[in-house]
């Protein structure tokens, strides 16, 4: 299969290939997705964030049927924590989305977050970027359920949904700190349960001291029922648009690409430094010179980043 | 190092026996790999969208309902059509009767695991007969 031409033929298998190839750092799919790079940012990136068991995915169904409503085509990546033990996981937020499966306008995408920290895994981007190549409308991101600094979702979305539910209570307060900042439209799911008013309330009232132009609006729904839905689907496309007329989405995706450059020089720098055996080998005689005290960490360290400076093949 | 192995576990058909998808998709966990659950209740279609979306290696049914001949020849099948079978490893589990699982294989079912079995003995089977690099 040619990769390169079936993406942008919107062949869904080579859209696939090229996420588990991003998903180990595939040089081959690097390269592809550089080469395309011109066909990426039509797209519109949607984070869908909250505590675990929030409905997230359950809402991820229903706002990507909407979108469909209008004919729009939708890419969906849901992240699951990956064992930190095993290094397995089980990935289950399709379970959710099981309509959407065969829609042909539809594409789904579970990713473990291996080890990454943030709510997301290292090549979440890299899966947004071949979505936005296929040629998605919109892309929406689940991330895993999060408690107080997993705001990475920040970094990747243009609009970030925020999705609480009623009867979290004090846990608003113990998340402001962290997540709450981060919501550019607010969602209470499971408001057929007691409390959804106050919560609503609640958040209403943290979010007074957010001194910004954009006021994120609280809707409460049903994801359930699919009840609310419309009022939260034009919320987020008010955020859009809002964006895009006040000339920030520009200015929000030129901020993420500086921070997403910076993490690929670290990565890249890193693999140079520590990326293969022989490597980690010259590191490991080099601690030992420092345990006995015959070097100090310092010029080690100076000296092996000044080794890939001057030598690009370093 | 090696990516983790993933695997798509799928029931089809009407029966709601989810005990059995579960263990299995626990185990393989516990074992390192990436397990995709679809829920209950999947067609063929559903299934086999499902595979080609997560690129998979691994495409694991469970079925208890007897309705087995027909189901599972039909998602390698579909596999084939989409031509991404040569990449997946198809297995079945469930109440199968022994009689049915000669058949089975033959339309393109790597192996059958029914009752009884250990879970070790499918991890080490996908870990040997995997059909793609990791
Ligand atoms: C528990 C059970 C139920 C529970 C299910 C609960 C649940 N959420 O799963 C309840 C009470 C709901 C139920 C209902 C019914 N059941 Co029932 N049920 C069973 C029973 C007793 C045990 C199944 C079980 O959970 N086993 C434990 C799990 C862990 O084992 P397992 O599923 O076999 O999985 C193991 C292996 O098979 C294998 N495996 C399974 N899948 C896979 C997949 C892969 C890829 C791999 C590698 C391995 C693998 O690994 C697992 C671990 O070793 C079986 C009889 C039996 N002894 O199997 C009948 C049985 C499956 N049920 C049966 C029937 C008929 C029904 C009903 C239709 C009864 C009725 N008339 O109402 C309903 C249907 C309900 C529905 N909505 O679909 C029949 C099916 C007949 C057939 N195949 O022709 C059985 C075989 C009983 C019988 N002898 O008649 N049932
Ligand atoms: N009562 C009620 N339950 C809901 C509603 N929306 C979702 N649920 C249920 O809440 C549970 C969790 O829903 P998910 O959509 O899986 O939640 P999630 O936030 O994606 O969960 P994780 O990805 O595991 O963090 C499921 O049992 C849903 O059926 C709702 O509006 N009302
Ligand atoms: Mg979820």
């Amino acid at each position: 299969m040619n990769l390169e031409k079936g993406i942008l033929n919107k062949d869904k298998r080579a859209a696939a290939r090229l996420i588990t190839m991003m998903e180990s750092n595939d040089p081959e799919a690097i390269r592809i997705i550089s080469k395309l790079y011109s066909h990426t940012g039509k797209a519109k990136v949607i984070g869908i964030t909250g505590p675990p068991g929030a409905g997230k995915s359950t809402l991820t169904d229903k706002l990507a049927k909407r979108l469909r409503q209008e004919n729009k085509t939708v890419g969906i990546i849901a992240v699951d924590p990956t064992s930190p033990f095993t290094g397995g996981s089980i990935l289950g937020d399709r379970v959710r989305m099981t309509d959407l499966y065969t829609d042909p306008g539809v594409f789904i995408r579970s990713m473990g977050t291996r080890g990454h920290l943030g709510g997301l895994s290292k090549a979440t981007l890299g899966a947004v970027k071949v979505l936005d190549i296929y040629g998605f409308d919109y892309i929406f991101i689940e991330t895993v359920g999060v408690g107080q600094s997993e705001v990475d979702i920040v970094k990747a979305a243009d609009s970030v949904l925020l999705v609480m539910v009623p009867g979290l209570g004090d846990d608003i307060q113990a998340i402001k700190a962290g997540i709450m900042e981060i919501g550019d439209v607010f969602a209470v799911n499971k408001a057929d349960r007691e409390g959804a008013n106050r919560t609503q309330v609640e958040i209403e009232m943290m979010l007074e001291y957010n001194h910004s132009q954009w006021k994120p609006p609280v809707t409460q729904v049903v994801a359930l029922h699919n009840k609310g839905i419309d009022d939260l689907y034009d919320n987020i496309i008010k955020h859009l648009n809002y964006l895009e007329t006040t000339g920030q989405l520009i200015e929000k995706r030129q901020q993420n690409s500086e921070l997403e450059i910076i993490d690929l020089i670290q990565r890249d720098l890193m693999e140079r430094l520590v990326g293969n055996e022989e490597k980690r080998t010259t590191i490991s005689e080099m601690a030992r010179m420092v345990a006995n005290r015959q070097l100090d960490p310092y010029t080690v360290s100076d000296n092996l980043v000044k080794k890939i400076i001057a030598n690009d093949n370093f | 190092m090696a990516r983790p192995i993933r695997v798509l576990v799928a029931k089809p058909g009407l029966d709601g026996h989810d005990r059995g998808a579960k263990v299995i998709a626990r185990a393989l966990r516990d074992a390192g790999m990436e397990v995709i659950y679809t829920g209950l209740r999947q067609t063929p279609e559903q299934i086999v969208a499902a595979a080609l979306q997560e690129d998979v290696d691994v495409v694991a049914l469970s079925i208890l309902s007897g309705a087995h001949n027909h189901l599972l020849p039909k998602v390698v099948d579909l596999l084939k059509k989409e031509n991404v079978y040569d990449e997946m490893l198809v297995l079945g589990g469930g109440v199968i009767p022994d009689e049915d699982i000669p058949g089975l294989k033959e339309s393109g079912l790597a192996e059958i695991f029914t009752p009884g079995t250990p879970t070790q003995v499918t991890i080490d089977f996908i870990k040997e007969n995997l059909k793609r690099g990791l």
